[in-house]
């Protein structure tokens, strides 16, 4: 018996089992590649921060070990995550940076030296990265080694406000703490600037912490106290006493 | 049969010469223009199409004579996205820094004319081994401008071949300049054009 391919039933059966068939072959490939991948994408990030530390051209065993030789504490606050280094025993932080560009998420790391005589502190070394950037103008923020070395040695810090100075701007009018935007790529630069401000703004007080009040009382306490594992209900009934007695 | 009859074998040599996609069909030139800028994702990009080409051809051959006439290119598109994105997800396992190089042209090879083309206009006639040696062939010929453009475009545009160094620093002491232009996509316009040239004045016969 000859089916009839173009009857409607035939029609309906066949995409069903068809699409059932492809959707359990990706799960399958999905899940057998995950840890790979997860591999991948955690030696990448650790590349980048490498990067940030002026650390390139390492392969992936290499820039493993100088990972763990340099990295020594992760600190989170307020949804920030500030990594501890040390190069030459000098202390070296490093911020992880989050904003937006022009057609996608943008993304980076700025190591920061301290510095006395630039307001505290100076950038080390920084490394951005994109989603989805054009190629060749928003994308150079990630390709052009040049230019990200152009921070090196900036300063972030105005020595009276102790506002965020350091800038991505058109015209540098002050080499101390501006860097020239990426030509053709006027957004996805002042981008990068937001990115910065944001970043450095939290502990100047220049930009809100992205957490709602109680959140952030909590992790005040947490970091006053020195303790890590103090229960909620715990915090809860300090906050509340705090109140009252400022009432 | 003979696995390689004389039929057979003007089926995988046809696409690389008369009937080549590039040259002959000016099929898949988006994707041949965004990927060339270096040597390397040129020949990973080349390896992939291949590779979804030919199996793409295989299971849609096989397939052929149950596939509804009238959902035919719906049929034809599942099993392309789902070939693609196991590519895709292979590369990301274990060539992660290609994977980030190629981005969004991978997914891309989804739309690529010469697939479309190859599945409706031969898969779906022909038996699977023929349809396996039209992928194969089809393939090796959208790879094998890549590779031409892409070591043409990093060998002036930087300097380098598959990121080592082939142009000696002496040149550059004597005042030589890489062409920015040629990392720029429009270059890799312009020089399939003159490979299209190349190939149509020296190589292409007439039927």
């Amino acid at each position: 018996m000859k089916l009839n391919t173009n009857s409607n039933a035939y029609i309906i059966i066949y995409s069903a089992i068809l699409v059932v068939i492809v959707a359990f072959l990706l799960a399958f490939v999905y899940q057998a590649l995950k840890p790979m991948q997860d591999a991948n994408v955690a030696l990448d990030v650790k590349k980048q921060i490498l990067y940030s530390l002026n650390i390139r051209d390492l392969d992936g065993a290499e820039a493993e070990a100088k990972y763990a030789e340099l990295i020594n504490d992760t600190m989170d606050f307020a949804g920030q995550k500030i990594l501890m280094a040390e190069i030459n025993e000098e202390p070296i932080m490093i911020y992880e940076m989050k904003g937006m560009g022009l057609w996608g998420g943008i993304s980076g790391y700025m190591s920061v030296r301290l510095d006395p005589e630039k307001g505290g502190f100076s950038v080390y070394g920084a490394y951005f990265n994109h989603e989805s950037e054009t190629a060749g103008l928003g994308a150079e923020i990630k390709d052009s080694q040049e230019w990200q070395e152009k921070f090196i040695g900036k300063r972030i810090l105005d020595d009276d406000t102790k506002h965020v100075v350091l800038s991505v701007v058109k015209k540098v009018e002050n080499p101390e703490c501006q860097v020239d935007c990426v030509t053709g790529a006027t957004l996805t630069s002042n981008g990068v600037d937001e990115m910065i401000k944001r970043t450095f703004g939290l502990w100047t007080g220049e930009y809100d912490v992205d957490m709602d009040e109680g959140e952030l009382e909590k992790l005040m306490l947490k970091m006053a106290l020195g303790i890590d594992s103090i229960s909620d209900s715990k915090i809860q009934k300090m906050i509340k006493v705090k109140k009252v007695g400022e009432e | 049969m003979a696995l390689f009859s004389k039929q057979n074998k003007e089926v995988f040599t046809n696409p690389l010469n008369l009937d080549h996609p590039i040259l002959g069909q000016v099929l898949g030139i988006c994707s041949a223009l965004a990927v060339t800028s270096q040597l390397k994702p040129a020949i990973v990009m080349g390896l992939a199409v291949t590779v979804i080409t030919a199996f793409a051809n295989v299971i849609i051959s096989i397939i052929r004579n149950t596939i509804p006439n009238r959902i035919r290119i719906v049929v034809q598109l599942v099993v392309v996205a789902a070939l693609v994105t196991i590519v895709s997800q292979i590369l990301k396992a274990f060539a992660y820094d290609v994977s980030v190089q190629l981005s969004v042209y991978v997914g891309l090879i989804i739309t690529n004319c010469i697939l479309m083309g190859r599945l409706e206009a031969f898969a779906m006639q022909n038996k699977p081994w023929p349809s396996f040696l039209d992928g194969v062939g089809n393939g090796l010929g959208y790879a094998m401008i890549l590779v031409i453009v892409g070591a043409v475009r990093e060998l002036l545009g930087r300097g380098t071949l598959l990121g080592f160094q082939i142009i000696p620093d002496a040149c550059y002491d004597f005042g030589y300049v890489n062409n920015g232009m040629m990392t720029m996509p429009a270059m890799a316009l312009i020089l399939v054009g003159c490979v299209i040239w190349v190939h149509r004045a020296y190589f292409y016969k007439e039927k």
